[in-house]
């Protein structure tokens, strides 16, 4: 099984580590994962603010560098979620790329949707580290949930990783990032956070983990600015590849 | 209604300082959200009966002059005269004209949104009607000023029973009471007087019927039939043109969805089809009916790329649900229609130059869509509204530098890894020894608020190169 990894921009610049429990995940289900060396961005913050010749100059560079995979794995639900569901509304208007796009799309997954029902990975590397990361609780990341509709594999990945999630109140409430939201109505997203972070709080967990940088950087931001240096924020491939 | 949309920052900003306005606004997860998720588990086949709905609204829509022009003949063989308004103003003054027409010196109205749209209120009052709201929250509203409505099913969902406790002995002039049941009487035993001496009742009107020629009126307190059997000699409905439904099975189907949607309710208390005006032998009824059906920018959807907007059926799920909405409530958005619905109805009725703010205040989560009875797909249309901003040049001038400087770059990979490389030390750099930064500049919308995590200091390209 011959995959294409998309790292996503903020996995690399903000996070590095989270792509190599990524690759480590990839490689325990027994994949050749390819990291195409020309990959930037899958285009979702031009396609969200507007910018819609953008969005598909980066939409066609990503099928130019990904379509001769077997399967293409995102560890994030809204690049994820931009590449599988928006990509065909940017090529609605060209029958050739539309095309192409929809002859990949099937094969674009979510890492734990991935992991979950095309690898069927059953022995995680991050098995018996549970101790390592404590009491955890699981946010759903929007366009992962409302678009991918991925909800019950990261929580049965955690599982079988023998973590046990504590589920918080409203995790499939939006954490207020909204992408270039959170920079235009800071204020407004910093309310929505708040509220996150207190049924973080309440689920009394150690860490929350969670598959999307951008509800990542939000709610770890907070909760340090807040005072709470403590409650861990992790991505789901740290936990599930034992890197904690 | 005059749209304040443009001042949405300002207004959004005292609204999240508002505490009182905080903890009032979290009813609507309480109670609208819980009730609707509790409701539609009663339906054998919820997402079959928002399927049927979608396809019968769209067939109203898809043929809306047919259907008008059935139901226009329909409601004049039954009696009944159909006048059309072009706008919101052209509406009024019709109204006001049927007023003066029958001598009418006050009016009763039951809830409608699109008479806010019509600044209704103000016209009757300038040609000496008293208009008198009936529904217990826009009541409320009248009383305290002409104030408005904050959401489009719950309109008074901002205030809490304390403050209606001191309005109400303010302006009824009576004692401070702090009962609910014995404060609505109270509302009632101001309201009756009027119901009695009204010559006029106004209604909005859910859904007009073009098969019988009828209105569909929704409402859990009754008023609206209080507006229109009693004593008045004439009915008015104002409605949009894009709430007519061809037939009675039509409106069957939407009614399955509207309440459980709205308040979780299996259905309202009230459910009203009225047909023509009074006739020989009937006990009670108006002696005129008209229809005032307002266009006021709706034609110009239809066939457009946001022509599913027009199937909304006014539930007002998609703000229960908007964790947007949540925190800063009606009052931010600035005109008639809040939440989702509102950032596209505003802008597409009132000029997306007028409401810059709107369809960029969202985090495009999706639960709008997701609750949405008839699947608009509301997070589509905003990031449409964003695509014609950007292409009429309406967006600021930073952002737009911003966006093509990083499409530059994410265009040409070998510049975007040296400029990563580059931001990446430049961000390390700025934390010091720390792991967070504190203060950021040019991203002050989030250091303000936040810490910005910061990165390691390499990207992982370059860290997978050299392991590699």
């Amino acid at each position: 099984m011959r995959v294409g990894l998309l790292v996503t921009c903020l996995i690399d610049t903000m996070r590095p580590e989270i792509g190599f429990s990524t690759l480590k995940l990839l490689e325990a289900a027994g994949c050749e994962v390819v990291v195409p060396e020309q990959q930037t961005c899958c285009g979702q913050p031009a396609y969200s603010s507007g910018d819609r010749k953008a969005a598909r100059a980066l939409a066609e560079k990503f099928v130019e560098e990904f379509e001769g995979f077997d399967y293409v794995v995102i560890p994030s639900g809204s690049c994820g979620g931009n590449v599988k569901t928006h990509y065909v509304d940017l090529f609605s208007d060209d029958p050739a790329w539309l095309a192409r796009m929809q002859r990949l799309a099937p094969r674009v997954y979510e890492l734990t949707d991935f992991l979950q029902n095309v690898a069927k990975l059953d022995k995680l590397p991050g098995e018996g580290k549970s101790a390592a990361v404590g009491k955890v609780t699981y946010h759903d990341s929007c366009c992962g949930l409302r678009e991918l509709g991925v909800q019950k594999q990261p929580r049965a990945l955690l599982d079988k990783a023998g973590v046990e999630v504590t589920e918080m109140k409203d995790s499939r409430q939006c954490c207020g990032f909204g992408g270039s939201f959170s920079l235009k109505y800071g204020n407004i997203s910093s309310a929505i956070v708040d509220e996150k972070c207190a049924n973080i709080h309440d689920s009394g967990a150690d860490a929350v983990v969670l598959g999307d940088l951008g509800c990542m950087l939000n709610i770890e931001g907070r909760l340090r600015r807040t005072g709470d240096d403590k409650t861990r924020v992790l991505h789901v491939a740290q936990v599930l590849a034992g890197d904690i | 209604m005059q749209v304040q949309s443009m001042h949405f920052k300002t207004r959004a900003g005292q609204k999240l300082a508002d505490q009182r306005l905080q903890q009032n606004l979290k009813k609507l997860s309480t109670k609208f959200v819980s009730g609707r998720a509790s409701a539609i588990t009663e339906l054998d086949d919820f997402e079959g009966t928002r399927n049927a709905a979608i396809e019968r609204r769209m067939r109203a829509i898809e043929n809306l002059d047919v259907w008008l022009e059935t139901f226009e003949k329909k409601a004049t063989s039954q009696g009944a005269t159909v006048l059309f308004a072009e706008s919101a103003e052209e509406a009024s003054r019709l109204v006001v004209e049927i007023a003066k027409k029958h001598g009418v010196k006050k009016a009763t109205k039951s809830k409608s949104m699109v008479s806010e749209e019509m600044a209704l209120n103000r016209a009757l009052e300038a040609a000496g009607v008293q208009p008198i709201e009936t529904d217990l929250g826009e009541y409320i509203l009248q009383i305290n000023n002409n104030e408005a409505p904050s959401h489009i099913i719950a309109p008074v969902v901002h205030k809490d029973k304390e403050e209606i406790s001191d309005l109400f002995a303010r302006v009824h002039n009576r004692p401070r009471l702090t009962d609910i049941p014995q404060m609505t009487r109270e509302a009632r035993e101001m309201l009756r007087p009027q119901f009695l001496s009204a010559d006029m009742g106004i209604t909005g009107g859910n859904f007009v019927i073009a098969e019988t020629g009828s209105v569909a009126i929704v409402t859990n307190e009754g008023n609206e039939g209080m507006c229109t059997i009693l004593p008045p000699k004439v009915h008015v409905v104002v409605t949009g043109i894009e709430k007519v439904l061809p037939t009675l099975e039509d409106f069957a189907t939407v009614m399955r969805l509207l309440p459980r949607s709205a308040t979780g309710q299996s259905i309202s208390n009230y459910v009203s089809l009225l047909t023509g005006p009074k006739r020989e032998g009937d006990a009670d009824g108006p002696e005129h009916m008209y229809f005032v059906l307002v266009d006021g920018g709706r034609t110009g959807l239809i066939g457009s790329e946001f022509q599913e907007m027009l199937r909304c059926i006014r539930c007002g799920a998609c703000m229960n649900h908007c964790p947007v909405y949540q925190k800063i409530g009606g009052h931010s958005y600035g005109w008639v229609y809040p939440g989702p619905m509102g950032s596209v109805l505003t802008p597409s009725y009132a000029g997306i130059e007028n409401a810059l703010d709107l369809p960029q205040a969202s985090t495009l989560c999706g639960e709008c869509h997701v609750v949405c009875p008839v699947k608009i797909p509301l997070p589509d249309l905003l990031r449409k509204l964003r695509e014609k901003q950007v292409d009429m040049h309406l967006r600021p001038a930073a952002e737009r530098i911003g966006l093509t400087v990083w499409a530059f770059f994410a265009k040409r990979p070998t510049l975007y890894r040296l400029a990563t490389k580059i931001g990446v030390r430049f961000l390390r750099m700025m934390a010091g020894g720390k792991k967070t930064i504190s203060k950021l500049p040019g991203a002050g919308g989030w250091t303000d608020y936040r810490e910005m995590p910061a990165p390691s200091g390499k990207t992982f390209r370059e860290m997978y190169k050299e392991r590699r």
